[in-house]
This record gives structure tokens, C-alpha cells and sequence, in this order.
């Protein structure tokens, strides 16, 4: 136990800052200044309610960024049960304290901000079966015994969650437990058999469905089904995206936006206001910022020593990918609208502090690389 | 607890590498779906979606048009515009829509039910779509509202043209402007661009023949909109193009006159030009209020027109169909002559009445004419000498005359309301009525009874066609340049007497188009008309003029509504104790002045009695007041106009 510490205590602060991926650092305030101009625009020019905050927290969350990178990888593993069963009570506290909007209890009223902890549940669950799988052998992980507190632990927040009801988020959440699940080696078997029972409760999942998510999904099957209703964003979406053409209509010319005709601009249709002002060259460059974070959070994977290091790393940038995909997907017409933020781009504090601590996390991994963790 | 080894850490790393591999695999695949998506729409399918954007950016509102004016002869307006106010609510605007129409109410003082039918408009209409809440408002109520503007949120005082007529005395002939309705929409096709909610079009009379035109061109706003409808800003204004104006040959102040003169009567006048078929004057009474028609009928106002008798919005002038008695004998005189029929001094002996194939052909006249030849017939009106020449002319020589002299068909184009009436013969009566012409029907058909119909327009046409010495003339309502080819080719023959081309090419190269053979007939014809109105014994010669300037030569008729019984005829029942509906309709037709003609006039009046009794005062009075203005007429609007 004291040589680990040895080693780190032997980083001194010169090597830390010297260790940060900066390509990583980089591409994230660009990512981040891009989005501050998004806002810009759906404020219709000014620097109103939307654009001031999503800087503030912006600013916040990045030096948050950075306070967690610093902090040991050593520290986090030691603490990743603690910061889940954190999550999981203001999960519950949500249930019997949150408010209520829109029909849907997703907040905790925390004074200077609404709390959104099912965005921070995306981290914490990853986290907690990072570290027991890291801890379980190889011959293990397949033993029905090692199954059970996985299962358990994946299912209660995507419940609570999913009665919010937040059918988005639940499945988000679901889908990075299931990537830190398949990465630590549980059998393809399993996951086949796990697929197919889903399908086969789908009927049972369906009638316990809301009927506005029942009609979201019948208006991705079929958009003109209801073009005033429930298939407006698809629609209006899409024209906003196929009008941007290649190189778009311009900064703060974005009609299908100003005019109000996209629905929730600011938080998961921030993508297609930006498509809509820059195009597709727009949407490219976009695309290219995020495959670069990607793409640097696996090569801080591949660099760590510890599994739980890689574990963690993998499983995030692979839940990034699918929160990044599911949310483009969403806006051009490829998956029914299930409500989920873009990373960084899209409005809202939560989901900004949980990929912000999620990010400093992976740098913690690159910083305290070699620091091997039990 | 379990520990793990070294070794195993290594080997469950090496499989968290290849499980990796297959995601990243799998990410690529959705990532290069993601670009294939962004290419298919903001690539291929830009065009369409650009479209879509716009079709969702803007909305245009349009602007109908102000009307062209009609205008007289004399460049006095008879249809023109005015400023109209109107109150407009825009619900979308609108906070409280229960309390802005109680304020309303109170402002404008309207109806419960007004306010009930225009809260139905509105759950009807988007939201940004204006429901006119007062058509048509006086200043005083319309300067109020823009008072209390500050706190009716939603409602719009618009100021905006709306036809007007300086009154009623050319209703008819001008027909009137109302709503577009459904059927408007689907027959009219020119509407389709300029279909304009609240505009109004021309439903009658020249509205409606020049509505194309007159109309003008739409104008729009384009605007750009939000997603809930609300106009962000004004993109772009076409104001539109006033619809042409127009001037007529109409005089304005012998219309007034007239329609004076016509007051309680269902009557109808036509004046017109005869050289150049000018119509100085066309009225129909009773008439009725065109400005009615404007802003939404009044229901008392329409069922006080629909059911009154004397048909007030029917344009008899025009429409209406009459036999045209009496006054069809000149065109039998003529017909006879030109054919070779009869000599002009032959004669028949006119007892009263006639008896062949079996039935009594009375004359007006019990006691008979005595001898009649051709100018004392036309002059007494003598039925048993027509009868006698109708009976040798044949009705098929007298159907061709008469339809040579613009009876029978149209004579104006484009007015819906016009009717062609009925020039009788063989083949006709075969065809429509499918049995063979008795050769009694000839015998009406000479005094003008029988199958005739006319339009008081045809007979007018004719007189006017006889009076300029028998050129056919076009007639026309709408002035476009002077046609002067008649009156050019008389002064021309005045001014070289000794003119060495023969008659019918000098006409030819005038553009002429003669309708007699000989036109000493129609001299004939003019000579016994003179006789009928100037001369004792003559049909209207009470009414004569002396002064040469006003002197006219005319004709009376009267159709018959109801054939006299003989027990009637034996009690020499007068038509004036007759009911009003079986009253002969009185006729009278005539050219002014006698010596230099330059007007021809026809007067209807519907159950009048007999022509020279009823029909011809009036006509005195017109051609009075027409010749008044003749100078003034030829004068004014035209730069080469000289009397001949």
C-alpha cells in the first residue's frame, strides 16, 4: 500500500501538468466555444438567460474538468462505490422531492441550480461496475453469482429513471452499464439471451409506457402520422437540417430556429440549429471535434496500466459515442425523440457537470497513469 | 475478496482490447451512417428542404386592389372608390377576447349576434387571421375606436376603398360589386389569382363585363412568421395596380333625367348615337341601390327587391322581352318594299277588321282607316294594311329583314343579362316549337305580336339603323376612340355632290356596311314616321315638337299582354280600366332631330297602355334633353367631332 503512494507523491505538480492530454483539453474548449455561439443564436443574437448560463457553467464545469483530473485515479477507484450510492439516494430524493415539469419529475431543487442526478447517474454507474469488475477474476465474471449485483445495480436507477418518467435517460444510463458489462468480458451468450428477453417484455415494457411516449414512438415509425403533434420536431428538425444545405444559412440566420419553429433549440436540437446556421461542412466539423474526444479518451485507455482505468475509460468514450450518435440519430430522423442531450453542445447543467467530472475523470487516468489501484 | 494476479490482469486486458475493438468497429459503421444521413438531406435533399423552410418562413397576406373607375362621356365619375373604415380583430392579439368584445360592444354598439357569429369565425380561422368586426363604419365611431385603440389589444382599424356609386340612376347598365361567393370561384378563372377574402367583384351589368380588368392587379405582404404565426417583420410590400378605369359613352346627367322621369314606372329607356352606335342612355326602372350591395346586403333591402312586381333588378332595357307591337311595322314596311312586295302608293282598304282562314283580324281602329297606302299606314298605324302586306311578304322575307336590322340576337357583348329575344319564321317556329307556321301567324307576326321578342335595346338598335339612312351600325358602351366612319362619308358626300364613284363602293371604302337595297325605302320609311309624329293623325302627333331642332320622327306600338275577348272589343273596354297586368305594354320608338338625325330612342313602358299615350311623352322629354346636350357632346371628348 505505501509504494503507490510513493509513486504518486514522486509526481510533482510540473510532471501532472505536463502529463494533461492537451489535444483532449483543446478539443473540448473548442467544443465548448462552438456551443457557447450555438446559444448565442438561439437567444436570437443577444447574450440572454440561456447564452450567460451555459457560459457560466461552461467555465465552471471545465475548471471542474481540471480540479478532477488532479486528483488521484486511486482516489476515484477508492470512492466509486461511495459516489453511486451518492447518485442513488438523490435519485431517490428526486422520487420524493423533485419537481415537477412538464409531466416529468427529473430535479432536485438544490438553490442555485436544479440538479438533474439521473445525468449524473450515467457516470456514477459506469464508475461502480468499472471498479467490481475490475476486481472480479476472468474465470469469474461469467459465474451466475458475480451476475447478480451487476444486474442489480443496472436496473434500480434505470427503474427510477424510467418512471420519472425520463425514457431517454434510462436507456443511457442502461446502455453504459451494459458497455462496462461487455468490456469486462461477460459472455456475447448473455447479452444475446438478455436482448432477446427484452424484446419479448417490450409488449409488457409498452403498456406501462405513457402515452406520449407511445406516440413518440409511432411518430418515428411514421413522422406525417400526426405532422402537427407528436411528429412536429422530426419534421421540423429535418427541414431545419436539409435547409442548411452545405454551407448553411449563416450565424444567427437559422429561420427554422429564430422563427421557433425547432422545439427544444437549446437542449437536444442544439445540433440541428448549428447544422441549420453552418451546413454541412458545419455538421462535419462537429462530428470531426467529437471523434477527436473519442478517440483521445481510448488512447488514454490504451496508456493506463490499471483495468479499472481502462475499463473506465473505454466504457465512457463508448457511452459518449452512443449519448453523442443517439442524439444526432435523433435529430436527423433516425430514432424516435427520446429526449437526450448532446455532450457539452446541448443547455443544461447536469449533463454538463456529469461529462465535465466524467472527462476529468479520464484525465485523472492519463495523469496518474502508471499509478496501479486494487 | 478476490486478488488478482498479475497474469490474469494482463489476460482480462487484452480482452477488454479486443472487446473494444469490435465497438469501435461498430462505431465507425454508425458514424460513417451519421455523415451518409447529413449528406442525404443537406446534400441531395437541400432543394426540398430549402422549400420547406421557406414555406414555413413566410406567409403572405394580400391586398385587394382598388377598383377602376367607370366613368360618363364626360369624364364624370359614375363608379368610383371611397375610403372605407373597417375594424379589424386579429385573435391571436387579442388577451382576453370575452372582454374585448364587451368593450367593443359598448364602442361600436354591435349586436349580440354579430358578436356570437364572429366568435364562431374565429374558433373557426388561425389564430392570425383577421375577422372584420364592422365593415363599414362612419368617421365619427371609426375616429372613436382609434381613441380607445390603447386598450383593445388585437383590433386594427383598417382604412381601406370600397366602391361607390354617386347614385342610383344608372344601376343597371353599371350592375353592382358584392362578395366573391363559392360559385364565383369555380366559374370565374380569373379569380384565381386575385381571389382576395372580403374583396368584392362585379356581379351584373358592365361591373361584371369589365371585372377582369377592372379589378386590377393584387398586391401582397410578405411577411416573415414564427412557428405560433405572429409576423416577425415585413419582408416585402407589393401594393398592387389599380384595377383600368374606364369611360363610357354614357351621359351621366340624361341618365339622372331620366331615371327622374321613369320614377314609379316599370319602364325602360335606350338612347344611342345613330351613326356610331354610341349609347348616350340606358335606364331601367324601378331601379334599386347599388351601395347596398357593396358592404353585405341588407335581408329587408333584398326581399323588398325580389318581391316587388315591377322587378327592379332586372335590366329591361336589356332582359327584358316584349313583342314588339306596332313598331316592327317599319321593318314590315321595308322588308315589302325592298322585296318588291308593294308599291309605296298602293293601297288596301282597312275596314276594321279582316276575316281569313277563318279567324278576325281587327284593327285597333273599330271603325276601320278607310284607304290606306303605305305612309298613312305606318302614320295611323292602320293593322289591317300591315296584315294585307304581311300576308303577301311572307314571314320568312320579314324574319330576314328584321334579323338584318339587329333583332333577334345580342347586341352588346359580354353582359350576362342580355337576352336575344325571337325574330319568328318557318324553319324556327319548326325547330323549337316543332309545328308548322300557320298562315295566320304571319299576320300577327306583321303587327309585331305573335312569336316576336324583343329587347327595347333591338329597338332601338333598329330605329337608330333606319334613322342613318340604313347602315348598320356596332353599338358600344364603352368608349375607346371615335368612330366616325358614317358621319365622315356624309359630310364627305355633302361636301362633293357630284362624287363620280358609284354608291356602294364610296360605302365600301368608308367601311360601310349598307342594309338596303334601295335606300330611297328606308327615305320612305323616315318620311312615314315623320308623318306618324308631325302630322294630324298620327299615332304620337300630340307630342310633337314644332321647333325643327327638336322636331322627331317616331313610331308607337303596344304589345299585347292578353288578347281582347270580342265581348271587350263590342264595350270598347279602355286599357286603362283594365287590371294593371293586363294592360298592353307601350311602346315607342324614334331618331331626333327629323332633318339631320342624331339619336334614336326606344321607350318601354311595362303595362302602359298604348305607346303614344304612355311611352312617347316620355321619349319627347328625353330627346329634348339629349339634343340640349348635343352640341356639348360633340364638343367635348372629341378633337375631330363636327355636326354633319
Amino acid at each position: 500500500m505505501l509504494q503507490p503512494r510513493s509513486i504518486q507523491s514522486s509526481l510533482g505538480i510540473r510532471d501532472k501538468i505536463l502529463s494533461i492530454d492537451y489535444i483532449l483539453v483543446f478539443s473540448i474548449l473548442v467544443l465548448g466555444i462552438v456551443s457557447m455561439f450555438a446559444m448565442y443564436s438561439t437567444d436570437g443574437g443577444e447574450f440572454k438567460y440561456h447564452t450567460n448560463s451555459h457560459i457560466l457553467r461552461f467555465c465552471v464545469f471545465f475548471g471542474l474538468f481540471f480540479i478532477v483530473s488532479f486528483i488521484s485515479i486511486r482516489f476515484w477507484h477508492e470512492t466509486s462505490y461511495l459516489i453511486y450510492i451518492g447518485v442513488f439516494i438523490l435519485l431517490l430524493g428526486v422520487k420524493y422531492f423533485g419537481l415537477t415539469s412538464s409531466g416529468s419529475k427529473r430535479w432536485l431543487d438544490l438553490y442555485f441550480m436544479n440538479l438533474q442526478p439521473s445525468e449524473l447517474m450515467k457516470i456514477g454507474l459506469i464508475l461502480f461496475l468499472a471498479k467490481y469488475y475490475h476486481r472480479i477474476s476472468i474465470e469469474g465474471i461469467n459465474s451466475f453469482r458475480y451476475l447478480i449485483l451487476p444486474i442489480t445495480v443496472l436496473i434500480s436507477p434505470v427503474i427510477l429513471v424510467a418512471t420519472q418518467p425520463d425514457l431517454g435517460t434510462s436507456i443511457l444510463i442502461a446502455a453504459g452499464g451494459v458497455i462496462v458489462a461487455w468490456l469486462a468480458g461477460v459472455r456475447a451468450k448473455f447479452f444475446v439471451i438478455s436482448g432477446f428477453a427484452t424484446i419479448a417484455l417490450l409488449p409488457i415494457a409498452i403498456s406501462f409506457l405513457k402515452p406520449y411516449q407511445k406516440s413518440r414512438i409511432l411518430t418515428f415509425l411514421n413522422p406525417e402520422r400526426d405532422p402537427l403533434g407528436a411528429g412536429y420536431q422530426i419534421i421540423q428538425s429535418k427541414i431545419a437540417i436539409g435547409s442548411g444545405g452545405l454551407f448553411g444559412k449563416g450565424f444567427l440566420n437559422g429561420s427554422q430556429s429564430y422563427l421557433d419553429y425547432l422545439p427544444e433549440k437549446h437542449t437536444d436540437f442544439i445540433f440541428t440549429l448549428f447544422s441549420e446556421e453552418f451546413g454541412f461542412f458545419g455538421s462535419l466539423f462537429i462530428l470531426f471535434l467529437y471523434a477527436i474526444i473519442i478517440s483521445r479518451i481510448i488512447k488514454i485507455g490504451n496508456l493506463t496500466r490499471s483495468n479499472f482505468g481502462k475499463l473506465y475509460c473505454y466504457s465512457f468514450a463508448t457511452a459518449f459515442f452512443i449519448y453523442v450518435a443517439v442524439n444526432m440519430m435523433m435529430v436527423l430522423g433516425l430514432l424516435p425523440i427520446v429526449g437526450s442531450p448532446l455532450p457539452i453542445m446541448s443547455y443544461g447543467g447536469s449533463s454538463m457537470m456529469a461529462i465535465m467530472f466524467g472527462l476529468g475523470i479520464v484525465m485523472s487516468c492519463k495523469i496518474y497513469k502508471d499509478v496501479p489501484v486494487n | 475478496m478476490l486478488s488478482p494476479g498479475s497474469g490474469n490482469t494482463v489476460i482480462k486486458s487484452k480482452l477488454i482490447g479486443r472487446r473494444m475493438f469490435l465497438i469501435t468497429a461498430a462505431k465507425a459503421v454508425v458514424m460513417v451512417g451519421l455523415v451518409g444521413r447529413l449528406i442525404s438531406l443537406q446534400i441531395n435533399q437541400a432543394t426540398k428542404y430549402k422549400s420547406l423552410s421557406d414555406k414555413n418562413r413566410f406567409r403572405e397576406w394580400k391586398l385587394a386592389p382598388e377598383r377602376g373607375a367607370i366613368k360618363d362621356f364626360f369624364d364624370t365619375e359614375i363608379a368610383s372608390n371611397e375610403p372605407l373604415y373597417q375594424v379589424h380583430l386579429v385573435p391571436e392579439n387579442a388577451k382576453d377576447l370575452d372582454n374585448l368584445f364587451v368593450r367593443l360592444k359598448a364602442i361600436l354598439n354591435i349586436t349580440e349576434q354579430k358578436v356570437s357569429y364572429l366568435k364562431r369565425v374565429i374558433k373557426k380561422q388561425k389564430p392570425w387571421e383577421p375577422v372584420i368586426v364592422s365593415e363599414n363604419l362612419d368617421w365619427s365611431d371609426f375616429s372613436r375606436i382609434n381613441l380607445f385603440l390603447h386598450e383593445l389589444e388585437g383590433v386594427e382599424p383598417i382604412v381601406s376603398v370600397a366602391r361607390t356609386y354617386p347614385d342610383n340612376s344608372s344601376a343597371h347598365i353599371l350592375g353592382y360589386v358584392s362578395q366573391i361567393s363559392k360559385k364565383d370561384l369555380q366559374t370565374k378563372e380569373y379569380l384565381k389569382d386575385v381571389a382576395v377574402p372580403g374583396m368584392a367583384i362585379g356581379k351584373t351589368g358592365l361591373e361584371r363585363k369589365l371585372d377582369e380588368q377592372i379589378i386590377g392587379k393584387v398586391g401582397y405582404q410578405r411577411y416573415e412568421v414564427n412557428a405560433y404565426g405572429k409576423r416577425i417583420r415585413e419582408i416585402k410590400i407589393d401594393q398592387g395596380q389599380a384595377g383600368k378605369s374606364f369611360k363610357t359613352t354614357l351621359d351621366y346627367e340624361v341618365q339622372k333625367y331620366t331615371n327622374e322621369l321613369l320614377k314609379g314606372k316599370a319602364a325602360a329607356v335606350c338612347v344611342m348615337d345613330v351613326y356610331n352606335g354610341d349609347i348616350v342612355s340606358l335606364v331601367s326602372s324601378p331601379t334599386f341601390e347599388p351601395n347596398q350591395f357593396v358592404h353585405g346586403l341588407d335581408k329587408a333591402y333584398w326581399n323588398s327587391l325580389i318581391k316587388n312586381e315591377k322587378k327592379p333588378l332586372a335590366n329591361k332595357a336589356l332582359s327584358g322581352l316584349y313583342p314588339p307591337g306596332s313598331t316592327i311595322k317599319t321593318l314590315v314596311a321595308l322588308s315589302a318594299l325592298e322585296n318588291k312586295i308593294i308599291r309605296p302608293l298602293d293601297t288596301f282598304k282597312c275596314k276594321g277588321k279582316i276575316e281569313l282562314y277563318g279567324e278576325k283580324f281587327h284593327c285597333w281602329e273599330k271603325d276601320g282607316h278607310g284607304v290606306v297606302n303605305l305612309r298613312k299606314g305606318i302614320q295611323r298605324s292602320c293593322d289591317v294594311y300591315f296584315y294585307e302586306v304581311a300576308r303577301k311578304l311572307g314571314v320568312d322575307r320579314l324574319s330576314e329583314t328584321a334579323k338584318r336590322f339587329g333583332l333577334g340576337k345580342k347586341v352588346l357583348s359580354d353582359f350576362v343579362e342580355e337576352r336575344s329575344g325571337v325574330v319568328p319564321n318557318t324553319k324556327w317556329k319548326k325547330k323549337f316549337i316543332g309545328q308548322n307556321w300557320y298562315l295566320g301567324e304571319t299576320l300577327h307576326s306583321g303587327i309585331g305580336q305573335g312569336y316576336f321578342q324583343s329587347t327595347p335595346l333591338q329597338l332601338c338598335l333598329m330605329t337608330a339603323q333606319i334613322a342613318n339612312g340604313g347602315f348598320q351600325i356596332k353599338p358600344r358602351i364603352i368608349f375607346d376612340e371615335r368612330n366616325d366612319n358614317l358621319r365622315n362619308y356624309l359630310k364627305h358626300k355633302n361636301e362633293n355632290p357630284n362624287e363620280s364613284l358609284p354608291i356602294d363602293l364610296l360605302v365600301s371604302n368608308f367601311n360601310l356596311k349598307p342594309l338596303f337595297k334601295n335606300q330611297e325605302h328606308i327615305n320612305l320609311i323616315k318620311d312615314a314616321m315623320f308623318s306618324s309624329s308631325n302630322e294630324p293623325g298620327g299615332t304620337s302627333y300630340r307630342h310633337r315638337f314644332e321647333n325643327p331642332k327638336y322636331t322627331f320622327a317616331g313610331k308607337t306600338g303596344s304589345s299585347q299582354i292578353k288578347r281582347f275577348t270580342e265581348a271587350q272589343r263590342e264595350a270598347e273596354v279602355k286599357q286603362e280600366s283594365l287590371p294593371y297586368k293586363d294592360r298592353d305594354h307601350a311602346l315607342f320608338v324614334a331618331f331626333a332631330p327629323y332633318k339631320n338625325p342624331q339619336y334614336a330612342i326606344s321607350v318601354l313602358v311595362e303595362h302602359g297602355g298604348s305607346g303614344g299615350k304612355a311611352a312617347a311623352p316620355i321619349a319627347k322629354k328625353v330627346i329634348k334633353k339629349v339634343l340640349e346636350r348635343h352640341e356639348l357632346r360633340r364638343n367635348i371628348g372629341s378633337s375631330n367631332g363636327e355636326s354633319v
